[in-house]
C-alpha cells in the first residue's frame, strides 16, 4: 500500500516527464519496452520481479496509469493467468520475469500455450550481455530452452532495438496460428538510454500469416459439401481464434449438417443447438465419437485431429472424405490424410463457402445423432447428473452450476476428471466460455487461469472447477486473489484421489492404486488464511444452497465439494481404440 | 521405404534458426547426413544444405514443419536425381607410403583428384564428387597409411527454373495483402 505522500511523489514524478509517447526523446530500454507495449494496447501485464529485471519494474510505477501489474505469486501462475486473459479478451496475453529461475518457472506455462495457440509475449530479462555465456548468477539460455515450446524467440541486448523487436515480437505472436513469443532483454539493455520512436509491425519477409484465398479449392468443397449423405462439421479451437462463429452457424443453419465440437472447440456452437452433435474425443459424447465412423464427409474447421480426438488412427473415419480447413499448413496431412485441404483461416474461408453451398436437412442422420445421446443419457447421464441416492457426483455438480448460472458464465477447469465432467455437463451459451489446458493437459493450471480470466474480463461470472491433486500444485495463488480481491468462485470437486489417473488404474491397471490417494489438507481453512469465505459440502442437502451462497457472493468464494471417490468419468475411447468403440459402460 | 532427400532450407539471418530445425528433425528420430551452411545468391539469405534419410511422407511433414518456422523463408525437397550436387574430401597421407612404387600418379588421375600439398612427411590429396566416390579413393589410399580424412556436407544446385528470388516477389505480393485486417486486430 501506498501512503498519501508517496502517490503525490508519483503523480509530481509522471507529470514532470509527461511521455510525448511517440517523441523521439531520449529514454532507458525499460521505458521504450513499457512504452512499446502501451502502443501495442497492452493494459495489464502479469509477472513477478527478480534481480535482472528491475529496471523495468522501477518503470512501471512511472507507468502506473495506464499499465497495470498483477503480482502472481509463482510465474507459472502468471503465464496460466496471462493465458486465460487472451482467452477471454481476444488481446494477447502478457507476462514478466526475472532471468534464471523465473524464467524457467515460466516454460510449463509457455508449452502450455503453444500446445494451445494462444497469442503471448513473455518478456524475460537476462543478466548483462558481457556476462552471457559465463554462467553468471541467474544466468539460463532460455532461448535455447524455450525454443521448442515458442513461436519465436529473440534476445535483444542494445536497447535501442527494443521497440522493432517488441513490434515484432507482437506481430508474430497475434497473427496466423497464434502462439507464444519470448522476448530476452538483458539488463543492460534495459538500462541503456537511446530516442524512442514506435512502428507497428505489419510486414516480414519470412511469415506470411495472409494467405490468398484458393477459391477453386472452395468451390469444391461447395460440391462435396451438396452431394454428401451424412456430413459432419467437427468445429476446433481455431473457430473461436479466428471469431467465426457466426459464420460457423450460418454454415451449419444453411446446410443442416451437425456440428461435433473438440475440448477447445467448446462454445463455437451453442449447446443447445438443435445441431450440435456434442464433445469429441476420449470422454466426450457418445454420438460425434461413435458416428464419425459413419459420416460420409468429415469437415474439420480449425482443428488438428489430435489423438485425444482420433483415437486409433488407423480406424479413424475410413469411410468418410474429409475436408481440413486449417490455417497451420503443417496441420494438414499430418495425422490424418485428408481428400481436400484448404489452407486458411476459418472465418475467411466459412463465409466464401456459404453462398456456395445449398440449403438442405438431413432428418435421418440427425435423427441417429439424437438416438446416441438417448443412449449416452439414459447409460451414463442420468445418473452422473442427477443420482438419487450415494455421494455427490461431478457431473451433479456442474449440471447445477450450468443451470444457476443459465450456461452464462465463464468456466475455467483444471486437468483430470473435473475437467472432463465440465467439458461434458457445462451447457455453454455463449462464445469463449471455457478455459482449459487442452494440448498439455496442465495440473494447475485453473487456479491461476480463473485470476486471468476474471481480469480479462470482469463483466462476467468466472467459475473455476479444480480438483483436490490440481488445487495443490498452484493454490499459492489465492495469495494474488487474496492480494487484488479478485472475484473468481472456485469450486473444489474434491474425490480424494488423483481422480483421472485413479480412473486408469482402475480400468487398465487392476486397480492397483499406486500413489493416487491423496491426504488432503482442510481447504477451507486455507481459503480463510487468505481471508477467501468458503464451505465445505458434504451432503446432497446442501450442495444447491452453497453453490447459491458462491454464484451471488461479491467476492472471492470457495466450495470444497466432497465427490464420491472412486466416480469414472464415461463414455471412454480407451487408449487403442477406435473412435466407433467407444465405451459407455464400465464395470471394476 | 527410406530414401535420401536433400533439403534446401532458405532462411533469414536469425540466430538459432540451426537449432529450430535440428528439434524438428530430432523430434522424429531423423539422422543428418551431412549439413552444409552458406550464404545465398540473394543477399541477406542464408541457405542451409540438409541430407537426411526418411521416407518421402515424413520429408514431407518436417519440410512443412520447417518453412512454418518464422524466420524460413522457403524450403526445398529434393530427391538426388533433381539436383546437381558435390561434396569435397581432404586426404592426409603419409608420403614414404605413396611414394613407394610410383602409385601416386595413378591414383590421382583415375579418380580426378588433385595434389594440394606435398612435405616431407605427408601429402594432402583434394577430391570433389559423390560420397560414394570419395569412399572409394579413400578406400584406396588406406593401405598406403591414411593419417587424416574429412569429407565436407553436400552443396547442391536444383535443376528446376523457378529460383528463390521469384518465391521471394510472390510471398511478398501476398504477404502485402491486407495489413488493414493486423490493425483491426490490434485494436479490438
Ligand atoms: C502437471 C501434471 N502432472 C501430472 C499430470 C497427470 N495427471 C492427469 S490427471 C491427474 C489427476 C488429477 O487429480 P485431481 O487434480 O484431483 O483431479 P481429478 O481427476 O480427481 O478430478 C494427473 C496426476 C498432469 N496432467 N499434469
Ligand atoms: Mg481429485
Amino acid at each position: 500500500m501506498n501512503t498519501d505522500l508517496e502517490t503525490d511523489m508519483k503523480k509530481e514524478k509522471a507529470t514532470n516527464n509527461e511521455p510525448t509517447l511517440n517523441g523521439s526523446e531520449q529514454v532507458t530500454g525499460a521505458d521504450a519496452l513499457l512504452r512499446s507495449l502501451i502502443e501495442e494496447g497492452v493494459d495489464t501485464i502479469f509477472g513477478y520481479p527478480g534481480g535482472a529485471i528491475m529496471p523495468v519494474y522501477d518503470k512501471l510505477l512511472d507507468y502506473e496509469d495506464k499499465l497495470k501489474h498483477i503480482l502472481t505469486r509463482h510465474e507459472q501462475g502468471a503465464a496460466h493467468a496471462a493465458q486465460a486473459y487472451a482467452m477471454v479478451s481476444g488481446k494477447p496475453g502478457i507476462c514478466f520475469a526475472t532471468s534464471g529461475p523465473g524464467a524457467t518457472n515460466l516454460i510449463t506455462g509457455i508449452a502450455n500455450a503453444y500446445l494451445d495457440s494462444i497469442p503471448m509475449v513473455f518478456i524475460t530479462a537476462q543478466v548483462v550481455s558481457t556476462l552471457i555465456g559465463t554462467d553468471a548468477f541467474q544466468e539460463t539460455d532460455i532461448l535455447g530452452v524455450s525454443m521448442p515450446v515458442t513461436k519465436w524467440n529473440c534476445q535483444v541486448k542494445k536497447a535501442q532495438d527494443i521497440p522493432d523487436i517488441i513490434a515484432k515480437a507482437f506481430y508474430i505472436a497475434t497473427t496466423g496460428r497464434p502462439g507464444p513469443v519470448l522476448i530476452d532483454i538483458t539488463k543492460d539493455a534495459q538500462n541503456e538510454k537511446l530516442s524512442f520512436k514506435y512502428k507497428k509491425c505489419t510486414y516480414l519477409r519470412s511469415y506470411n500469416p495472409h494467405i490468398p484465398l484458393h477459391t477453386k479449392a472452395i468451390e469444391s468443397a461447395a460440391i462435396m459439401i451438396n452431394h454428401a449423405e451424412r456430413p459432419l462439421i467437427l468445429a476446433g479451437h481455431g473457430v473461436l481464434i479466428s471469431g467465426a462463429e457466426k459464420e460457423l452457424r450460418e454454415f451449419a443453419e444453411k446446410t443442416g449438417i451437425p456440428v461435433a465440437v473438440t475440448l477447445l472447440g467448446i462454445s463455437s456452437f451453442p449447446s443447445g443447438h438443435r445441431l450440435y452433435a456434442g464433445f469429441l474425443g476420449m470422454h466426450g459424447n457418445y454420438g460425434p465419437n461413435l458416428l464419425t465412423n459413419e459420416a460420409d464427409l468429415i469437415i474439420a474447421i480449425g482443428m488438428r485431429f489430435d489423438d485425444r480426438v482420433t483415437g486409433n488412427l488407423k480406424k479413424y473415419a475410413r469411410q468418410a472424405r474429409i475436408i481440413h480447413i486449417e490455417i497451420d499448413e503443417a496441420e494438414i496431412n499430418k495425422n490424418v490424410q485428408v481428400d481436400l485441404e484448404i489452407h486458411n483461416d476459418a472465418k475467411e474461408v466459412l463465409s466464401h463457402l456459404i453462398p456456395l453451398v445449398g440449403k438442405k436437412t438431413y432428418e435421418s442422420w440427425v435423427r441417429e445423432f439424437r438416438i446416441c445421446d438417448k443412449t449416452e443419457f439414459d447409460k451414463v447421464i442420468k445418473s452422473e447428473t442427477k443420482p438419487d441416492s450415494g455421494d455427490i457426483k461431478m457431473g451433479e455438480v456442474i449440471n447445477l452450476v450450468s443451470e444457476l448460472t443459465g450456461g452464462d458464465a465463464v468456466i475455467v477447469t483444471d486437468v483430470g476428471q473435473n475437467q472432463m465432467a465440465a467439458a461434458r455437463y457445462f451447457r455453454f451459451t455463449n462464445p469463449n466460455s471455457l478455459v482449459t489446458s487442452g494440448g498439455m493437459g496442465t495440473m494447475g493450471f485453473g487456479l491461476p487461469a480463473s485470476i486471468g480470466a476474471k481480469i480479462g474480463n470482469p463483466g462476467r461470472q468466472v467459475v473455476a472447477f479444480i480438483g483436490d491433486g490440481g488445487f495443490q500444485m498452484t493454490i499459492q495463488e489465492l495469495g494474488t486473489i487474496l492480494h487484488y480481491r479478485i472475484p473468481v468462485k472456485i469450486i473444489i470437486l474434491n474425490n480424494g484421489y488423483l481422480g483421472m489417473v485413479r480412473q486408469w488404474q482402475d480400468m487398465f491397471f487392476k486397480k492397483r492404486y499406486a500413489s493416487t490417494e491423496l491426504v488432503n489438507p482442510d481447504f477451507v481453512t486455507i481459503a480463510a488464511g487468505y481471508k477467501i469465505p468458503g464451505i465445505k459440502v458434504l451432503e446432497r442437502a446442501e450442495l444447491k444452497k452453497s453453490l447459491i451462497e458462491l454464484l451471488k457472493s461479491d467476492g472471492p468464494y470457495l466450495l470444497d465439494i466432497k465427490i464420491d471417490k472412486e466416480g469414472n468419468v464415461l463414455p471412454m475411447i480407451e487408449p487403442g481404440a477406435s473412435v466407433s468403440e467407444v465405451t459407455l459402460n464400465y464395470k471394476s | 521405404m527410406k530414401q535420401e532427400f536433400t533439403i534446401s532450407l532458405f532462411s533469414e539471418d536469425h540466430i538459432g534458426i540451426l537449432n529450430q530445425i535440428t528439434i524438428i528433425l530430432t523430434r522424429r528420430q531423423i539422422n543428418i547426413e551431412s549439413i552444409t551452411a552458406s550464404e545465398s545468391a540473394v543477399k541477406g539469405v542464408q541457405l542451409l544444405t540438409l541430407v537426411v534419410k526418411t521416407t518421402p511422407d515424413m520429408v514431407r511433414k518436417v519440410a512443412k514443419q520447417m518453412e512454418k518456422l518464422v524466420d524460413v523463408l522457403k524450403v526445398f525437397v529434393h530427391s538426388s536425381d533433381e539436383i546437381i550436387y558435390q561434396e569435397i574430401a581432404l586426404y592426409k597421407v603419409t608420403t614414404k607410403g605413396l611414394m613407394s612404387g610410383n602409385v601416386i600418379d595413378h591414383v590421382v588421375r583415375t579418380h580426378h583428384a588433385r595434389i594440394l600439398e606435398v612435405s616431407p612427411e605427408y601429402m594432402i590429396i583434394e577430391k570433389t564428387g559423390h560420397k560414394s566416390e570419395i569412399a572409394e579413393l579413400l578406400d584406396q589410399l588406406e593401405p598406403y597409411g591414411v593419417l587424416q580424412f574429412v569429407r565436407s556436407g553436400r552443396v547442391a544446385i536444383t535443376k528446376q527454373v523457378k529460383e528463390l528470388n521469384s518465391y521471394l516477389k510472390e510471398m511478398d505480393e501476398a504477404n502485402r495483402f491486407k495489413p488493414e485486417e493486423i490493425e483491426s486486430y490490434n485494436k479490438n
